[in-house]
């Protein structure tokens, strides 16, 4: 057996609180699964596991809060199919040691009034006793969730012995509370977000000595392939400049891995995998910061999806646990606001940060001559703890080089 | 499809990148873009609603057009007309 505990999702993340589980007692879960909603200062977030096994039994009750470590579930594992919950996921709560929270001392801070009226008065098991799980379908553990029925009071009425919905209603406490439903994107708490990145943006100053690097490239040769690729592309796959950037910075890490990975305990952590991180500024106000994985894997083409993809999950409000944890690196892509260059602050326990402004027509020397090619300023914000100058230098230089053969990204 | 009707496709495909916006405080002769806050990315994804919703391809090379309120219209108007042939 073993706990499945509430991961943090970002630097400073302290709690979250499980607005509604994906999963139930009996269920058979694979890595990757998403097993539950968790509202965090970021919003709701998709909650992946990472241990492949059968859930035992559910610790905390949605609209619980808890804190980062304390456990969510009890997981009965398969022999061998343990999978290695990402380190990363722990970095955020610095000098944290792991908190079981017994389930009885978890604040019963709900903020759902159907479950207040549950006879069950503490954070006991959502599910009933292993004997019975099989008979209840899932369209009634629906309901009795809804109408915050306690299932181990349930009565079967089929000759079956099955429970189903209707027995679930019959002893719904009257009249029903407004039904908890899994809530579409919650509305942002703004103020939360802000506390949430202004304590990763004062730690990251505090903590790491940024060394700033800028370089101009030249992005014609890049601009006219993507015209003629687009011009031969509907219009729902169409590739944007910034899937190019993407693809640049990812292949340039392989050559300088020291600019790729987190800062843990004290010391460098190489990540062999490269996910970035794109920054994303959200309409109502606030910045998320989730992961494409494995941008050295993808094609260009899967590079877009993955970005549309994320892009409208984090306006919508529903990004995943590992995308929010798993980056290796960032890039902030500010040109389109107008600004001719970044220099951005790292997002902790990342090591480096790599910023583009805007593109812009500029007079050129090339062989001797005056031209006007179109330019954008990339700029390389680092952790002085892990990489040089020399090395940062070396890694824009590679991104410039990249771009220069667009067909090759 | 008449013009109105296009003019509420667009606000619709507006609306949806960027909800929080009032549209009736859009000068439809100026670009969108600037007027309203949003990326390329924004911008891409109300190009492709405009397609669904419209049923018509837009070319690359046409996009431009796009940028303001009135150039939408005034584009896929001619787009749709085209495309729908003479009314009997």
């Amino acid at each position: 057996m073993s706990e499945f505990r509430m991961p943090s999702l970002g630097a400073d993340m302290e709690y979250g609180t499980v607005v509604d589980w994906r999963v139930k007692a009996g269920d058979r879960v694979k890595r990757g699964d998403v097993v539950a909603l968790v509202e965090t200062e970021k919003g709701v977030i998709e909650v992946e596991i990472f241990e492949a096994g059968v859930i035992e039994s559910l610790v905390v009750q949605p609209g619980q809060k808890v804190p980062v470590g304390a456990p969510l579930a009890i997981l009965r594992g398969e022999p061998g199919a343990k999978g290695q919950e990402p380190s990363a996921q722990r970095i955020g709560t610095a000098g944290e040691t792991v908190v079981v929270v017994a389930p009885t001392t978890i604040s019963a801070e709900s903020r759902v009034t159907a479950e207040a009226q549950s006879s069950a008065p503490t954070a006991a098991a959502v599910a009933p006793s292993t004997a019975r799980r099989a008979e209840i379908s899932p369209l009634a553990r629906k309901r009795a969730r809804e109408l915050g029925v306690d299932l181990t009071e349930l009565v079967a009425t089929r000759p079956n012995g099955a429970i189903c919905a209707e027995d679930v209603e019959r002893v719904a406490p009257k009249p029903a509370a407004a039904p908890q439903v899994a809530p579409p994107a919650k509305a942002l708490d703004l103020a939360a977000m802000r506390r949430v990145i202004a304590a990763a943006m004062a730690r990251s100053k505090r903590e790491i000595p940024h060394y700033y690097l800028a370089s101009s490239i030249d992005m014609q040769r890049a601009l006219a392939w993507l015209a003629a690729e687009n011009a031969k592309r509907p219009v729902t796959k169409r590739l944007l400049y910034a899937a190019l950037l993407l693809r640049a910075v990812a292949l340039a890490l392989k050559s300088t891995p020291e600019l790729n990975g987190v800062w843990v305990d004290e010391g460098f952590q190489a990540s062999e995998a490269i996910h970035i991180g794109v920054a994303i500024s959200l309409r109502q106000g606030g910045l998320i910061n989730p992961a494409i994985h494995d941008v050295d894997k993808k094609n260009l083409d899967e590079v877009m999806v993955s970005l549309l993809d994320l892009v409208n999950r984090a306006r919508s409000g529903h990004l995943r646990s590992s995308e929010l944890s798993a980056g290796t690196i960032t890039v902030t892509n500010l040109g389109e606001q107008g600004v001719q260059s970044v220099f951005g602050v790292i997002y902790p326990p990342q090591v480096a940060l790599v910023g583009c402004g805007k593109m812009t027509e500029r007079p050129v020397a090339m062989n001797g001559l005056l031209g006007v090619r179109p330019m954008i300023d990339v700029t390389l914000a680092a952790d002085h703890r892990v990489s040089d100058g020399h090395r940062g230098g070396r890694f824009l230089l590679a991104v410039e080089r990249l771009l220069q053969e667009p067909d090759k990204l | 499809m008449t013009e109105g009707e296009i003019r509420q496709a667009v606000r619709e495909a507006l609306s949806n990148v960027a909800p929080e916006v009032d549209l009736s405080t859009i000068d439809p002769a100026k670009d969108l873009r600037e007027q309203i806050d949003v990326d390329s990315v924004d911008f891409l994804n109300f190009v492709i609603a405009l397609h669904k919703q419209l049923q018509i391809e837009i070319p690359e090379g046409d996009v431009a057009k796009l940028t303001t309120l009135n150039g939408c219209v005034n584009y896929l108007h001619a787009q749709l007309a085209s495309k729908e042939g003479p009314r009997l």
